[in-house]
């Protein structure tokens, strides 16, 4: 960290093109021991990228499963993975490892690491006017723990995991289930693999908050930053107050499972609701990291696209404090059946419905900084404007949920997996996709085909709504999440969803890839400021790609403020 | 620009250590909510955990003619060769009446087991009415191969749960024992919890 800064800060007076002999070491060099936050940005998101092809095959292989009652391909794929002769057991075994595995990679080695290790390490210093993050070193550190968390969990499925093959504990690896329940050491990988994630979590939040405490451009206040870097900002606390706590329960399981230790055991005193509250005091707050630097990128493109200052800056940033702050004392409402007093409920019932004041905020406000707008649809704003309607789809049924009376009927139903994944797999998705053409062309310096784009999002769209939506109507009429067989009755709507929703999905997924390559081949060259007049962050005075070393003369923000 | 790189490092160190420190705070405090947890739910009975009271405390209880049924439930851990079961199935007591209610554990192998109960009361809402004088809970009890015990436990039910909202419609209470092997005999014979334990993942 501390050697890479002094050369770093040398003035050269212009701050462009800065691309010396120097600063292009080999191939190993620059990509294993790199120290720049753009090269390790890349990194993340070619990472999240290939951990989101294998989340996605998965999914498919559990649609395609669920495309008809019974059961037909679980053991196929149990006997692909290596399982010889698998029992029907084995095979059932088999699902509750791909909805494991499915939930794991997507939260820990997809979103994440897009969200905060590849946007954020690319924008937060190019936006704050830094010339690189804090801890460059810390920073590799954190990469490659995640890339090693994914090892560890891409093993699980071919040891021993109790049943059969692979950790078939759920993401939220409830014990007893996951101590008792699960002998063999498909868990223990599973486990030691967020242990490793999570490591590289912390350490990258501790990096965004001193890079934003202390290395911000002159004249960049607080109360100036981007609304992408605020969000950053908030999450990376969340992340440092929320993942000690999941470390230290599945600690807990680490040794209840090896060293005899009771802390969720009942036998020796324990209690495994204690669990619960542990890994949910992690896990609410999680699905706001998630999200929320999605917030971030939405504020940017929004604003960019109706050619003005996003509204309501400070009522947005603080927003996300608030989200944040609330997001740690509702976990319980993910816990609403395990036996919970009247009184407990109510006030987790309302303490979650209280989150969706700050969220309003948000999303009025990025109407309003519409309203009035000189609007173009790009690309990017496109998807945010989807982001946002879907989020609020999402967001009412996230509301529906609250409700601690309601919850008890809903709980552990499809309603539960439609509302996550409105929020997720098309909130943060969406976000994702949107940041990923607002800034691709600044990252790679081509331009992708805006034609391409629109389709991949009309596609999409229509894909994840066709997917996602019937899963209410099977919630509200009672199927239980996490089963490969369901009742006949409900096999009309599954069938929609494997048969149409997945497949339209994937094949607008086709249309991202051809998308990419695309532009690398042939894409145009992608000026300094390629979507012009709105776009007013310190990153469009960059070249792009920007320079292998940017800001070495730091730029000044003058009084008038630009978010 | 003008800020000093030493000054920027010293900075820089202060913020990710002081960060550091917030994150090993959190890891104790994930690691403290085990006792704080135990505790919370000692004193206010969440989730059925019933209350151990004195004597003393016991003699001032005012008692009621209102009467409520209590149903008696044993159970042991899977496996576990033991014969555990309560003497009488249910007691009609009144409330802030003191009762004794007796349970027999026999064991049915031909080797010693040493075994510890843990209990719960169901609703659980009515845990923290439950108030135990004396009880087996969580006392090791050793019993040579077809030893039989009678284990009593002396209860009262709070007449303070006839005022609770959350009690109004609890006219009957279970107290629920489950004996498991202790961990030491577990260790020393490779019991019968470490072969169910192997079991109950298939």
């Amino acid at each position: 960290m501390a050697t890479t800064a002094p050369e770093a800060f040398q003035a050269h007076g212009d701050h462009h093109d800065h691309d010396h002999a120097h600063d292009h070491p080999g191939f190993f060099a620059r990509w294993f021991m790199s120290t720049n936050h753009k090269d390790i940005g890349t990194m993340y998101l070619i990472f999240a990228i290939v951990a989101g092809i294998i989340g996605g095959a998965i999914s498919g292989m559990m649609r395609i499963e669920l495309a008809e009652p019974g059961i037909q391909y679980l053991g196929t794929f149990a006997s692909m993975l290596g399982e010889k002769n698998p029992s029907f057991d084995q095979s059932l075994h088999l699902w509750n490892v791909l909805i494991t595995a499915h939930g794991l990679i997507m939260v820990f080695f997809m979103v994440m690491p897009a969200m905060i290790g590849g946007f954020g390490n690319w924008f937060v210093p190019l936006m704050i006017g830094a010339p690189d993050m804090a801890f460059p070193r810390m920073n590799n550190i954190s990469f490659w723990l995640t890339v090693a968390g994914f090892i560890s969990l891409m093993i699980s499925p071919f040891v021993p995991g109790g049943t059969g093959n692979g950790a078939g504990t759920g993401w939220t690896v409830y014990a007893p289930l996951s101590t008792s329940g699960s002998a063999g050491p498909a868990v223990d990988f599973a486990i030691f693999s967020l242990h490793l994630s999570g490591a590289g979590s912390i350490l990258g939040a501790t990096n965004f908050i001193t890079t934003i405490f202390n290395m911000r451009a002159p004249g960049m206040t607080l109360h100036k930053m981007p609304l992408f870097v605020w969000s950053v900002l908030v999450t990376a606390f969340l992340l440092l107050l929320a993942l000690p706590v999941l470390a230290a329960a599945i600690t807990m399981l680490i040794t209840d499972r090896n060293f005899g230790t009771t802390f969720f055991d009942p036998s020796g005193g324990g209690d495994p609701v204690l669990y619960q509250h542990l890994f949910w005091f992690f896990g609410h707050p999680e699905v706001y990291i998630m999200i929320l630097p999605g917030f971030g990128i939405i504020s940017q493109i929004v604003s960019t696209f109706s050619k003005k200052p996003v509204f309501g800056y400070l009522g947005m940033a603080y927003a996300m404090v608030a989200i944040g702050v609330v997001g740690f004392i509702v976990w319980a409402h993910h816990m609403y059946t395990t036996g919970m007093s009247v009184n407990t409920k109510m006030y987790f019932t309302a303490a979650t419905m209280v989150i969706a004041v700050p969220t309003g905020i948000k999303i009025f406000s990025w109407i309003a900084t519409m309203w009035g707008g000189s609007l173009s649809f790009k690309s990017p704003m496109v998807w945010s404007i989807g982001q946002i309607f879907l989020f609020t789809v999402g967001g009412v049924t996230g509301v529906v949920l609250a409700n601690g009376g309601v919850d008890d009927v809903l709980h552990d139903t499809y309603y539960v997996v439609a509302h996550f994944h409105y929020v997720l797999s098309m909130g943060a998705v969406f976000a994702l996709f949107a940041g990923f053409y607002y800034w691709f062309p600044k990252m790679s310096g081509r331009m992708h085909s805006e034609f391409l784009a629109h389709l991949h999002f009309w596609v999409f769209f229509a894909g994840v709504n066709v997917l996602f939506f019937p899963m209410h109507f099977l919630g509200l009429q009672g199927m239980p999440r996490r089963y490969p067989d369901y009742a006949e009755a409900y096999a009309h709507w599954n069938h929609v969803a494997s048969a149409w929703g997945y497949s339209i999905m994937a094949a607008g997924m086709l249309i991202f890839f051809v998308n990419i390559i695309y532009s690398l081949l042939a894409g145009k060259k992608a000026a300094d400021n390629y979507w012009g007049e709105g776009a007013t962050t310190l990153e469009w005075t960059l070249s792009s790609p920007p320079p292998f070393h940017q800001f070495e003369t730091l730029p000044v923000i003058d009084d008038k403020a630009h978010h | 620009m003008a800020v000093d790189q030493a000054v920027l490092q010293r900075r820089n160190r202060r913020v990710g250590m002081t960060m550091a420190g917030v994150v090993l705070a959190m890891l104790g405090l994930g690691y403290a909510s085990v006792p704080l947890y135990r505790m919370f739910c000692q004193v206010t009975g969440f989730g059925g955990t019933t209350m151990r009271v004195s004597e003393a405390q016991a003699a001032t209880v005012v008692s009621t003619n209102k009467d409520i049924r209590i149903r008696f439930d044993a159970n042991v851990e899977r496996g576990m060769p033991w014969q555990f079961k309560p003497v009488q199935a249910v007691d009609t007591v009144a409330v802030g009446v003191r009762d004794m209610a007796i349970y027999t554990a026999k064991n049915t192998s031909n080797h010693t087991i040493t075994g510890t109960a843990s209990f719960n009361v169901e609703p659980e809402q009515a845990g923290r009415y439950f108030s135990k004088i004396q009880c087996f809970c969580f006392t090791e009890q050793t019993l040579k191969p077809g030893e039989e015990v009678r284990m009593p436990v002396i209860y009262y039910v709070d007449p303070k749960i006839l005022d609770d909202p959350d009690n109004k419609d609890v006219d009957e209470i279970t107290l629920s024992y489950t004996f498991h092997v202790t961990a030491e005999e577990k260790a020393t014979d490779a019991g019968a919890k470490a072969l169910d334990r192997a079991g109950t993942g298939g």
